[in-house]
């Protein structure tokens, strides 16, 4: 297993780890980003897994927003964005020239801070993604759209009015709708951006709950500003601070035992 | 020490409640005769030109005698030149926006350009004339014909349509152009796709309100050299033809005091189909409410 310094990447000694090694699904090496003049992500290194729930801290301005958005290559879209080193998804560049953007984003869903649905139907939604690349067969469609709500646990509550509109319905059930759209072009990967910052603890314990369910066919990499999330929900924590990654490790480790001062200053809320 | 003197407010309270109540008195008055001067024109149109108003007055071509005249041939060049309007200022002004709006680099030359288009929308009606003088009727040999005048109409109203649209793509929350790129989906999927569907309302909105803009504009067709007294119909793009203010204007330039009354006819007509234009805008607005 490949250690990557200066940060503590998996712990070798544990058995389970050991049994049943885990492959890499994204695997960061000396990522740089600049917004303008602003050094907005330094010498990243971080070794993601698969099947396994990624939770990313940090205080306000970290940098964790950016580097979620620089795993789909969505950052891109702030102009003056400058990028070095490498991100490789399963092994490949997502910085090459020849990756395309939109077949990366084929692979990885994202599910943002705000519920955005589409001003459109709650069926149009979640059958927007199979849409765009090209499936017009309406059984088909019918199939992936009632197997993606099922799989964001939202099915039985939407099933008689897919046909309204997606605002119609509370905001917790729209981020839901949200992740069922990201189901919807069977990603491998589902990034998300504090999915549950606008929402009631109600909806958010779903949410929670349904990202529990989703790691046993996902990747999920999630950033929360609530560490408590963090801890209920992740296998593993990494800890920005400044733009760095100050430590990342097994999410047990970090929240009961962390190496670094400053990651155990912030879980203890003595500051951010 | 309390820096609020309760008592010393009360006591000015008067006067500044009769200061409320001045204002609100002096914005009412402001309305009112606003409201007032349109309500006197309406009355005096109305009283003088609905005699005039009948089927035959629909149906007449133009006369030298007021009980003849009527009111088709300018009435049908209108639409003719809605049917040029229409199609080139709208493909155009939306395209126009779309780049500006999602492909443009936002820097100073593209802020120059917009700063401009806005500019470009108050210039004179009379310019935007000699310009389709100059290019169309002359350049392009294209005489004062329906397409001449229908080019240099879309020329005029092109810079309000930019703006509306520009201003409609904006309005589409970026959450919506994140969602659906982030899925994989192309740029040109997410224009036509999320963001023309969202921004609709608002481009067909300011559209009309441009075109009925176009429709009662006098000054470009007269400097283009359209016609008035035409006893035909115009059967294509390349005929010569009138239309309705122009025909207005002639009828009120004439010494005989019956053909006042034929003019103010003409407004009526021509004040008909500009409210059937702004009533079909509201319309499409209600219906669209944005639901984000």
């Amino acid at each position: 297993m490949t250690t990557i310094s200066p940060v503590k990447t998996v712990k070798e000694s544990k058995p389970k780890e050991q049994n049943s090694p885990k492959k890499s699904v994204y695997l960061t090496k000396q990522l740089n980003l600049w917004y303008g003049d602003k050094h907005a992500l330094k010498n990243i290194d971080l070794d993601i897994k698969e099947h396994e729930v990624t939770a990313i801290i940090g205080p306000s301005g970290c940098g964790k927003s950016t580097y979620i958005k620089t795993l789909n290559r969505m950052v891109e879209l702030v102009p003056s964005v400058k990028t070095s080193g490498e991100i490789l998804y399963r092994e490949r560049n997502i910085f090459d020239a020849n990756y395309g953007v939109e077949e990366l984003r084929t692979k990885v869903g994202m599910v943002f801070q705000k519920p955005n649905p589409f001003p459109k139907s709650i069926y149009d939604n979640v059958a927007y993604g199979p849409r765009i690349h090209g499936i017009k067969n309406k059984k088909i469609l019918d199939e992936i759209v009632e197997k993606s709500l099922r799989g964001a646990a939202i099915w039985d509550e939407v099933k008689d009015r897919l046909n309204e509109n997606a605002y119609s319905i509370s905001g917790g059930q729209q981020q839901r709708i949200c992740i069922a759209r990201a189901l919807a072009i069977e990603p491998d990967v589902i990034l998300m951006d504090e999915p549950t910052s606008a929402l009631d603890p109600i909806s958010t314990l779903k949410i929670e709950e349904l990202v529990q369910e989703l790691k046993k066919d996902y990747s999920i990499i999630i950033v929360t500003h609530n560490m408590q999330q963090a801890a209920r929900i992740s296998d593993k924590t990494a800890f920005f601070l400044n733009g760095e990654v100050i430590e990342y490790d097994d999410t047990d480790v970090i929240f009961s035992n962390p190496s670094d001062k400053r990651t155990e200053d912030y879980i203890s809320g003595r500051f951010g | 020490m309390r820096y609020v003197d309760h008592d010393l407010v009360v006591k000015r309270m008067g006067g500044r409640k009769i200061v409320n109540y001045l204002f609100k008195g002096l914005f009412m008055l402001a309305t009112t005769i606003a409201l007032l001067a349109l309500a006197i024109l309406l009355y005096r149109i109305v009283t003088q030109g609905a005699g005039n108003l009948s089927w035959e007055f629909l149906n007449n071509f133009a006369s030298r005698f007021p009980e003849k005249a009527g009111i088709k041939a300018a009435l049908i060049g209108s639409l003719w030149l809605m049917a040029v309007v229409a199609p080139t200022s709208i493909i155009l002004g939306v395209g126009s926006a779309i780049y500006l709006e999602e492909y443009a680099k936002k820097n100073r030359m593209t802020a120059f350009i917009r700063t401009n288009i806005s500019n470009l929308a108050g210039v004179p009606s009379v310019v935007f004339g000699l310009l389709g003088l100059t290019i169309f009727v002359r350049a392009l040999s294209l005489g004062n014909s329906v397409l001449a005048a229908g080019f240099t109409m879309s020329l005029l109203i092109l810079p309000v349509i930019i703006v509306a649209a520009q201003e409609a793509i904006r309005a589409v929350p970026n959450e919506l152009r994140d969602a659906s790129l982030g899925m994989g989906a192309t740029k040109w999927q997410t224009i036509v796709r999320i963001i023309l569907p969202a921004a609709i309302p608002g481009i067909l909105t300011g559209s009309i309100l441009a075109l009925s803009r176009a429709i009662g504009e006098t000054a470009p067709l007269i400097v283009i050299g359209v016609p008035v007294i035409i006893q035909f119909l115009p059967s294509g793009v390349m005929d010569t033809f009138t239309a309705l203010p122009m025909q207005i204007y002639d009828w009120s330039s004439r010494p005989q005091q019956e053909f006042q009354a034929v003019a103010a006819a003409g407004i009526i007509v021509l004040m008909a189909v500009l409210l059937t234009m702004n009533s079909i805008a509201a319309l499409i607005r209600n219906k669209f409410q944005k639901r984000y």
